[in-house]
């Protein structure tokens, strides 16, 4: 199968959740923005507080926006839980929801306080000759009239809407933006462009239909407004089709932001669906949403490391060897969570810090310890994560490395940095194909400061005793080692003859099935 | 029968009233013009009857009934109302406009449309040309003809009427107020009609009334003011129709 296909392949998917999102956030900020427009329009305080808001709302980035809303609702439904006895899902379409309908309301708002108040007074002063009372002459007189200019405000929020909508994947919702996270993210471009594509193709058909509708109220044409009206349902009515189906509640897969882990979300899909178990997926989620994600209930499986929850989670900054970290971190999990450990895959992905190997040689480095004198002197690239992580700051006051200066990569680019002489050091990842590629050395940790990263299963609280589930996962415990490992990563991460991930996956799957 | 007594109106900040103790009443089927300049109180006092504005001091009695006492938006119900740049509401038909009282009184469905086309024959309109056309598809002076049926069709004894053909070319305007005259007449209502031209009030009004300042200077019929003026301000303004009247004689005497 290759990528156009597979891209393909999710189209109802992706669409539909894409379209089921933008379309309840903009219902919901309509009925938000509407109402809050008309009372702005009798009272000028609340009008200047209204636009403030909404403008300010525009000025926070679209991306950090939908994120914020994580944490906020994960500790309102702790506080819920707590206090009410009911939690609700923090992770996913929620977030996405609010933050998308809090986006909708500037045009919205802007929109409906001009066109009001630009309505001719001789007609307004008209309808309360005539003996209409404020709200009839509202709704009779003003909203009809102010209604092509609301209807613009409405396009606007629509074509903003449905163009954030794809920053809903890191959050944990599916929308068209899981083309475009995965397809950035495992240097896969046809992904991206029918991620691209798709979107703006969406938003380009209900702006026309809108702008119909736009047309329809200004002109006074109920056939156009009609028209415009029975096109919108049909292209909402067929995106949500795929959803309609699938009623059973299905296994929710959560996938990290790097090419290993959708390769091992496509094999733990593949796995499950062979056991007969629906799933849905979530990919390209942050560590620390991941996981607590999957102690909400947002998530039922996925693939961590046991370093990162070790050090995260546990906020343990001692080592004390492999099988206990494995051992104490089940145990921790269990009683904290009611997460179930289910074991290791068998092989390591490390924090490994690595340079390339002439430059190494050259200066005799062979260890972080060795690295310590000359780090003043050079720059170090992580990714988004590695330099807030507690295992940072241990290998910081173990080694005593201080660097002049540190840049932050996209994973994939960071190796490029290295190799291109951009940065010095990398924050590597043990598993990466790439490590071999571009001929880096990766720098031993004698005193011990990194935790193992053993790559381990783990399972929701409400899935903990699910035998199906626990039984169609066993076929994978200490069935991947490194060498494999790599080799899939690598067959995604190269830049010639690449793979997608789901592609890589297959190979996986056939390589570790015994024959 | 309309009264107003003592009735006055001043704005918070403001030091001058602008409308100061007047007092005055209109008979029923009496025509009322209400003359002044601008500033004058004219249209003040106008919508402070059908308490488009609320008066602060004064009473205001119609057919007995305090109407300060009752609720506004059902009073205006009772009242034709028109003034000048007609206010049609453009996003409804000719038959949609001149609906909106009687469908706001709840008026049967049936009733509302022989309404619709008794009243536009009333203002000279054929229905069948009329009804479906939108404001902007009309003239000024027809906008204003469906504006006068708009405000006609809840059938109200009462007509408010502000310098309701003020923006008309003159052909249209003396036709449309000759027109109003005899449905006046006909359908005996009791019209006060707020204008500044001296001319239109001596050919409409049974009585004038003329407001200066926001206060009354004289009211009477308009033979009552020609020949008997208040003070030099009433002279000079029914000397203007009179001198037009003399040089338009003039004029048609030269003429063969």
């Amino acid at each position: 199968m290759n990528s156009f296909d597979e891209a393909w392949g999710n189209l109802p998917d992706f669409l539909s959740w894409h379209v089921l999102l933008s379309v309840s956030a903009l219902a919901l900020g309509l009925l938000l923005s509407l109402p809050l427009a008309v009372l702005a329009t009798r009272s000028r305080i609340l009008r200047g507080g209204a636009l403030t808001f909404a403008s300010l709302i525009q000025t926070i980035p679209s991306l950090a926006l939908l994120a914020l809303f994580y944490p906020v609702l994960l500790a309102l439904s702790h506080f819920t839980q707590d206090n009410f006895g009911f939690g609700f899902r923090a992770l996913g379409f929620l977030p996405a929801l609010l933050a998308l309908t809090l986006y909708s309301m500037l045009p919205v708002l802007r929109n409906t306080i001009t066109a009001l108040a630009g309505i001719d007074p001789a007609v307004k002063m008209a309808a309360r000759g005539v003996g209409m009372t404020r709200w009839q002459s509202l709704f009779i007189v003003e909203l009809p009239l102010a209604a092509p200019i609301i209807m613009a405000g409405i396009r606007t929020a629509a074509v903003w809407v449905i163009g954030t909508a794809t920053l809903a994947t890191p959050i944990g919702q599916t929308s068209l933006g899981n083309y475009i996270f995965t397809g950035l993210q495992t240097e896969n471009y046809v992904f991206v462009l029918f991620g691209v594509v798709s979107a703006a193709g969406l938003t380009l058909i209900i702006d026309r239909l809108l702008a119909l509708s736009e047309d329809g109220l200004a002109r006074r044409s109920r056939a156009r407004v009609i028209a415009s009206l029975a096109g919108l349902a049909v292209v909402i009515g067929a995106s949500l089709y795929p959803m309609f189906g699938h009623a059973e509640r299905s296994v929710v897969i959560g996938t990290k932001s790097f090419d290993e882990q959708y390769i091992l979300g496509n094999v733990l899909a593949d796995k499950l669906k062979s056991a007969g178990i629906v799933t849905t997926r979530r990919d390209g989620l942050g560590s620390t949403v991941i996981f607590r994600a999957l102690a909400a209930g947002d998530l039922d499986v996925y693939v961590d490391y046991s370093g990162t929850i070790w050090a995260n989670e546990m906020k343990r900054a001692d080592s004390p060897g492999r099988a206990a970290v494995l051992a104490q971190m089940a145990d921790w999990m269990k009683k904290t969570y009611g997460i179930r450990y289910v074991g290791p895959l068998g092989f390591e992905n490390a924090y490994a810090f690595a340079m390339p190997r002439a430059k190494a040689d050259a200066l005799h480095i062979a260890t972080l310890a060795d690295l310590a004198a000359y780090a003043p002197r050079m720059k170090i690239g992580g990714d988004f994560e590695i330099f807030s992580r507690p295992e940072w700051r241990a290998v910081q006051k173990a080694y005593g490395l201080k660097f002049g200066v540190q840049r932050q990569y996209q994973a994939n680019l960071m190796y490029n940095a290295v190799s291109g002489g951009d940065v010095d050091v990398i924050s590597a990842f043990s598993s990466d194909g790439r490590i071999a590629q571009y001929d880096l050395k990766v720098l031993g940790d004698p005193k011990g400061a990194l935790p193992p990263y053993d790559a381990i299963l783990l399972v929701s609280p409400a899935h903990a005793n699910d035998d199906g589930l626990l039984m169609a996962l066993k076929p994978l415990l200490g069935a991947i080692d490194l060498a494999t490992m790599q080799r899939a990563n690598l067959m995604v991460d190269r830049p010639d003859d690449k793979l997608s991930p789901q592609q890589a996956a297959r190979w996986l799957e056939k390589k570790i099935t015994p024959k | 029968m309309i009264e107003l007594q003592g009735l006055s109106k001043a704005y918070p900040g403001s030091a001058v009233p602008v409308v100061r103790a007047l007092s005055f009443t209109v008979e029923d089927g009496e025509f009322l013009v209400v003359i002044g300049e601008s500033g004058s109180g004219k249209t003040t006092t106008l919508n402070m009857i059908n308490r488009l504005i609320e008066p602060s001091a004064g009473r205001i009695n119609v057919d007995g009934e305090d109407v300060l006492g009752l609720d506004a938006v059902s009073l205006r119900r009772r009242m034709g109302y028109v003034f000048q740049g007609a206010g049609l509401f453009p996003h409804m038909t000719v038959a949609e406009n001149i609906a909106v009282t009687p469908r706001l009184l709840g008026w049967p469905k049936p009733d509302i449309d022989s309404r619709i086309d008794e009243l536009l024959h009333l203002v000279r309109l054929a229905p069948a040309d009329y009804r479906g056309r939108f404001p902007r598809e009309l003239s000024g002076g027809q906008q204003q003809r469906v504006a006068l049926a708009r405000a006609l069709a809840a059938k109200p004894k009462i007509m408010l009427m502000d310098e309701p053909f003020g923006a008309l070319d003159p052909l249209i305007r003396d036709d449309l107020a000759e027109d109003y005259r005899q449905i006046h007449e006909r359908l005996k209502l009791t019209t006060i009609f707020v204008t500044h031209d001296m001319t239109e009030a001596m050919l409409l009004g049974d009585r004038i009334a003329v407001m200066r300042e926001g206060a009354l200077i004289q009211i009477g019929t308009p033979n009552q003011l020609l020949g008997n003026p208040a003070d030099d301000f009433v002279k000079a303004l029914v000397d203007t129709p009179k001198k037009r009247a003399r040089r338009l004689a003039e004029v048609l005497r030269v003429t063969p």
